[in-house]
């Protein structure tokens, strides 16, 4: 996607957009970003994180107080949101519960004109696209959650929009039905090669479906990157925080040299870590480590990095075991041991050394 | 013995104690019509006689609909222990049952020490009711606005062409059908006669028509004055009381049209099953004493019922007006008069209640 | 029977019937639970229901059995009744009904009857009134033959009208008050037939009625349905503050509040003496434009007075209606007038139904604010009520009008439940 990025102009594109909503905060801070055709981009952050205020300005249903918005290079600030050819779907479908399927999905082909054996044709394929090609006589009241969502992003796909947003849109349906809507959500978005903005506060909800995922906190990106990289490389502590499971352990830079450094924990002990984001030698920083990259007792060579701990608590999961251990001047450093016949020898107050290899922790901002 | 004397001495003394005692806590309730005829009654009747009697008097208004006497005395919750009603309601409640019967006899006599029965004028006393005042209702207009020739005679009321403007008329069929055939040409005498047929009525109405979209109607007594003195309107049917009153009070220049006048008489009458039929007859006898009625017109323009009571009415309680010209019954007021009917009014009220409204809505 | 109840595997039992452990049918016994819980929730709305009977529903069903049943003339009269029962109607009764009549009459002269007699007759045939106080009051001197007696006391004797009507109203169900509620009467042959036409104003009045109650319907809509949008979309506080100026007529005497209105309309009140220094309308008061004690300011006082009832289930249905719904059309393409029109206001038409409904029926039946300022051509159907009520004292004939206002109103629900649904309707 990178690569499309520097070779054509971005699809959409932010250039310098503000939003305050009272005049004296800043509810989205100089945002810069740019969106490629065909991409699915997620806006993942924290409530009032800015993240929906940017997808409704893109919308149109907010003014930026600052800035332009581009959407295939035209810019869209003054255009009203029934002209910039947007798909949405919302949280709760907003289907019009007065029509029927059809009549929701004949909605914008009319408003635009299309004669009806196009509209007939196009309302057709859309029900078949989401498997509902029996259900259009019915009003949404007497539709399963799962059914109106379906609908909804029919509805938003028929008329061949420019453009889909997705505004938390699975946040109301339950957690098999989420996932499984994810998996569909995506699945249209490959077949039909269309440019997607999708809003959630699931973080893994975000990485399943996105091609990138922007992670907002505070009206700022903190970080903007493809799914496996925001988990492996995180930038600073609030993405690596936010994305997944991550043990922090606050330290002090001791000695710092091509890009590695090493880091004095409070306890004394000092351990080696990429050094992502440090201030320098002396300065405080907070490693960041997932619980799956360490090794509980290792044997092999390359694990440099080694501290030991007492076992406090142990949680059986079934597949896997979960252990907070006090060490490294924490008391919850979690570890994750798969169910293997040799982890079952851990047990509560046992002490235990942890280790990890040198790559796999990221020295970060305090 | 003289030990049975003093027990019974004080037998007697308990008892009048007793009856003092109740009679101090005694209350009635009299009915009137407000304003300032309510006023005149307070000041000529109830004031004198809770000084006399110390019975207490809950003096209440009303607008003339005796509906709640029927029911007071259908459901023998009887509240209002004297009313203040005209003639026709009297007559129908009485022959309805719905009143006392009240004993000429039982009535003071007159100052000159007449009967009561003499002493009244004719027709002013009924078997359920006792007449108190005779008024009269007329028109009347404010001089200010016709600079010119004023109106006199009922035809001027219907002649808007000569003194446009504005008309007051109360909205109902009584009285106006009569003041439509007067001023149409029919003499004072004749008015019922004609009106008993079809065509008078037409007749009436007809000259209604002409004055139809000049009217605004009122309904209480109390607006005729207001309307006036609003300027809503130039002239309006009134009762002779209320116009009188307002022109002295407030200074204004309105002037009554005594031609063509309806009188009639106000009457005492006591709802059947009242607890305080006793103190309410006392009250009947008191305000109709020839004294009373004589001071009622020191208060307000209507007549007293009894001629007794005629050579006492004397100058108006501001001292200066004389009140003899003022009265209904004055010679030079009493020319083309006439007096209301209430036999037609009671026969023939429904129909053309509902003729009247009828022209009204079209 | 094994009756073990939970216990025991079920299996297939020769009888449908499912038993409760203790053996007891199950339906039995559910019903056995399920009545303590609905007796003691009937207790609850007993003491309401009660209050609803004695002071609603009685009044109303005694005011409807007065307009098929005025006992009066049946118990004062109650010889005449059972000749006249017989009685064909074909011509003159005969000698024996004469003969009872006077009969009657003597006992209603003793018992002070026959003015109440006649003024009930009097409600139905105009002038019977003094026919028959003044044969009361000669009943001791009338000799047999009783016909020929009376007829030479008052030739209305002979009128078979006189006996169609007495008849009339001595049955035991007479439909001769809503006749005359609805401007007939009965001919001397007892056919029914349309009242002189100078004194048809019942069905006019019932029309006007049902037609100023739509004009204020229809004035209320547009004048409400922004003012309640606007209070379903703004932010709390100051919706709040808008509310309050909505409910403030409500929370007003509505005496207080004609008052202000005649203040203001009246010839020289504040809006016509306004417009008159601002040379519109003519400096003399008896020139300028009537705006009260008319139907102009009866329209205007009762739109202004029942605004709010319109207003607040408008309101409550607009409030469920969330504004997502008009984003997702804009964003579907629509302007912003195909959103109102395809899907805000579609949504709405429950409130409007509603308020509508509420609004029409409370205006068919209002009486005071036409009482007050309806004047000549303002009054409704109330007021009729009213006037026969407290001044004719014909509580028949108002108990009649009554009726079919009642039955015009049940009608209006009914249509309303056909077309809209009575569940949709929400308030406040």
């Amino acid at each position: 996607m990178t690569a499309d990025q520097s070779a054509a102009p971005p699809y959409v594109q932010f250039k310098d957009v503000q939003k305050s909503y009272d005049g004296r905060h800043l509810v989205v801070k100089t945002l810069n970003l740019a969106i490629s055709k065909g991409e699915f981009l997620t806006l993942l952050g924290p409530s009032g994180s800015g993240k929906t205020t940017t997808l409704m300005m893109l919308a149109g249903f907010e003014v930026p107080t600052h800035g332009d918005i581009f959407l295939a290079g035209e810019a869209i600030g003054k255009v009203p949101p029934n002209k910039r050819g947007i798909g949405m779907v919302f949280q709760n479908y907003m289907l019009f519960p007065h029509m029927t399927v059809e009549e929701n999905l004949a909605f914008p082909l009319e408003v635009r004109g299309i004669d009806k054996a196009t509209m007939a044709a196009k309302i057709k394929r859309a029900l078949d696209m989401v498997s509902l090609a029996s259900f259009g006589a019915r009003k949404p009241a007497q539709l399963s959650g799962g059914q109106q969502q379906r609908v909804a992003v029919a509805r938003a796909l028929v008329f061949e929009p420019r453009l889909v947003l997705m505004d938390e849109p699975l946040g109301s349906l339950d957690k098999q039905l989420r996932e499984q809507m994810q998996y569909e959500i995506k699945h249209l978005h490959e077949n039909l090669g269309i440019t997607v903005v999708y809003v959630t506060h699931d973080q893994s909800e975000a990485l399943t479906m996105s091609d990138r995922i922007a992670v907002f906190n505070d009206g700022v990106i903190q970080q903007l990157s493809t799914p496996a990289d925001l988990y492996e490389a995180p930038v600073n502590s609030f993405v690596a925080h936010f994305i997944g499971e991550n043990n922090k352990l606050p330290g002090k830079v001791t000695a710092q040299s091509n890009g590695v450094c090493r880091v004095a924990l409070t306890d004394g002990t000092e351990v080696g870590a990429l050094a992502v984001n440090v201030a320098g030698i002396g300065a405080m920083t907070t490693l960041s480590i997932r619980p799956e990259r360490v090794e509980v007792n290792p044997t092999a060579p390359e694990i440099a990095n080694r501290i030991s701990g007492t076992i406090e608590e142990i949680i059986y999961l079934g597949d896997h075991l979960r252990a907070f251990i006090r060490a490294g001047g924490t008391d919850s450093f979690v570890i994750k041991s798969p169910n293997r016949t040799r982890s079952h020898h851990l047990a509560k107050g046992q002490n235990v050394v942890l280790g990890w290899k040198t790559e796999d922790c990221r020295a970060l901002d305090p | 013995m003289k030990q049975w004397k003093l027990l019974g001495a004080t037998a007697v003394a308990a008892v009048l104690a007793v009856s003092y005692a109740s009679a101090q806590q005694k209350s009635i309730t009299v009915v009137s019509w407000g304003g300032a005829y309510t006023k005149s009654q307070v000041e000529a009747y109830h004031k004198p006689f809770i000084a006399k009697t110390g019975i207490q008097i809950k003096s209440e208004d009303y607008d003339g609909n005796v509906a709640p006497i029927k029911a007071q005395v259908q459901t023998n919750k009887v509240t209002w222990d004297v009313v203040d009603v005209e003639l026709a309601d009297a007559m129908r409640m009485c022959d309805e049952g719905l009143l006392e019967k009240i004993n000429p006899k039982s009535l003071l006599a007159g100052a000159d020490g007449k009967p009561a029965a003499e002493d009244f004028i004719k027709g002013t006393l009924h078997d359920c009711g006792v007449a108190t005042i005779i008024w009269s209702t007329v028109y009347a207009y404010d001089a200010s606005k016709f600079s010119g020739a004023k109106p006199s005679t009922m035809a001027d009321f219907f002649d808007t062409k000569k003194f446009p403007g504005k008309r007051g008329v109360r909205k109902v069929p009584k009285n106006n059908l009569e003041f439509a055939l007067m001023a149409d040409g029919v003499p004072a005498a004749d008015v019922y006669k004609v009106m008993k047929t079809k065509e008078g009525v037409e007749r009436a109405f007809k000259k209604l028509d002409t004055i139809k979209n000049d009217v605004v109607w009122w309904t209480a007594g109390a607006q005729p004055p207001q309307l006036l003195g609003d300027g809503q309107v130039v002239m309006t049917t009134a009762y002779n009381g209320r116009i009188f009153d307002a022109a002295l009070k407030d200074n204004k220049p309105f002037t009554i049209v005594w031609d063509g006048q309806i009188w009639d008489i106000d009457l005492w009458v006591l709802p059947k099953g009242s607890s305080n039929k006793d103190a309410a007859m006392e009250f009947l006898k008191f305000s109709t004493s020839t004294q009373a009625l004589a001071d009622q017109a020191k208060w307000i323009a209507y007549a007293p019922a009894r001629t007794s009571s005629i050579p006492l009415v004397a100058k108006y309680n501001d001292g200066k007006t004389d009140m003899a010209p003022h009265m209904p019954t004055a010679p030079a007021n009493f020319k083309n008069a006439v007096q209301n009917d209430f036999v037609f009014w009671a026969d023939k009220q429904d129909e053309l209640t509902k003729q009247f409204n009828a022209w009204l809505a079209k | 029977m094994t009756t073990l109840g939970g216990l025991a595997p079920s299996k297939p039992s020769s009888s449908d019937t499912l038993v409760a452990a203790d053996g007891t049918p199950l339906v039995r016994k559910l019903a056995q639970v399920t009545r303590r819980a609905r007796l003691k929730a009937f207790l609850l709305v007993l003491p309401l229901l009660l209050f609803i009977v004695v002071v609603f529903v009685l009044p109303i069903a005694q005011m409807l059995w007065l307009s098929v049943n005025e006992p009066t003339i049946r118990q004062d009269l109650p010889r005449t009744t059972a000749r006249l029962a017989t009685w064909d109607r074909q011509e003159l009764p005969g000698e024996d009904v004469f003969a009872a009549l006077v009969e009657d009459l003597k006992d209603a002269r003793e018992r002070q009857a026959v003015g109440r007699i006649g003024a009930m007759m009097n409600h139905v045939y105009s002038g019977a009134r003094s026919v028959f106080v003044g044969a009361g009051r000669r009943t001791g001197s009338l000799a047999a033959p009783y016909s020929k007696a009376l007829l030479d006391l008052d030739a209305t004797w002979g009128d078979p009208r006189l006996w169609i009507m007495i008849q009339s109203m001595s049955q035991h169900t007479t439909s001769i008050h809503y006749l005359n509620a609805v401007d007939r009467t009965l001919d001397e042959r007892g056919n029914i037939t349309p009242v002189p036409e100078n004194q048809r104003i019942h069905i006019w009045i019932f029309w006007r009625t049902l037609w100023m109650s739509a004009l204020i319907t229809c004035m209320c809509l547009p004048l409400g349905y922004p003012v309640a949008y606007l209070l379903a979309s703004l932010p709390l506080r100051t919706s709040n503050l808008l509310m309050i100026c909505v409910l403030l007529p409500f929370w007003t005497a509505l005496l207080v509040r004609i008052t202000a209105w005649i203040a203001i309309l009246q010839s020289d009140g504040v809006l016509l003496s306004s417009l008159a220094a601002l040379g519109f309308v003519d400096m003399d008061t008896a020139k300028r434009p009537q705006l009260v004690y008319n139907m102009t300011g009866t329209l205007v006082a009762m739109v202004h007075v029942l605004l709010p009832s319109m207003i607040l289930p408008l309101y409550s249905v607009m409030k469920t209606i969330p504004p997502s719904y008009a984003r997702a059309a804009r964003s579907l393409g629509a302007t912003s007038l195909t959103t109102f029109r395809r899907i805000y206001f579609p949504q709405t038409i429950p409130g409007i139904a509603a308020g509508a409904l509420l609004v029409f029926i409370l205006s068919v039946g209002y009486y005071i604010t036409p009482a007050l300022l309806g004047g000549k051509d303002g009054v409704l159907i109330s007021n009729f009520i009213a006037l026969h009520v407290e001044s004719s004292l014909n509580w028949s004939l108002a108990a009649a009008l009554g009726g079919l206002l009642l039955m015009a109103t049940l009608i209006l629900y009914w249509l309303f439940n056909k077309i809209v649904g009575i569940d949709s309707l929400k308030m406040g």
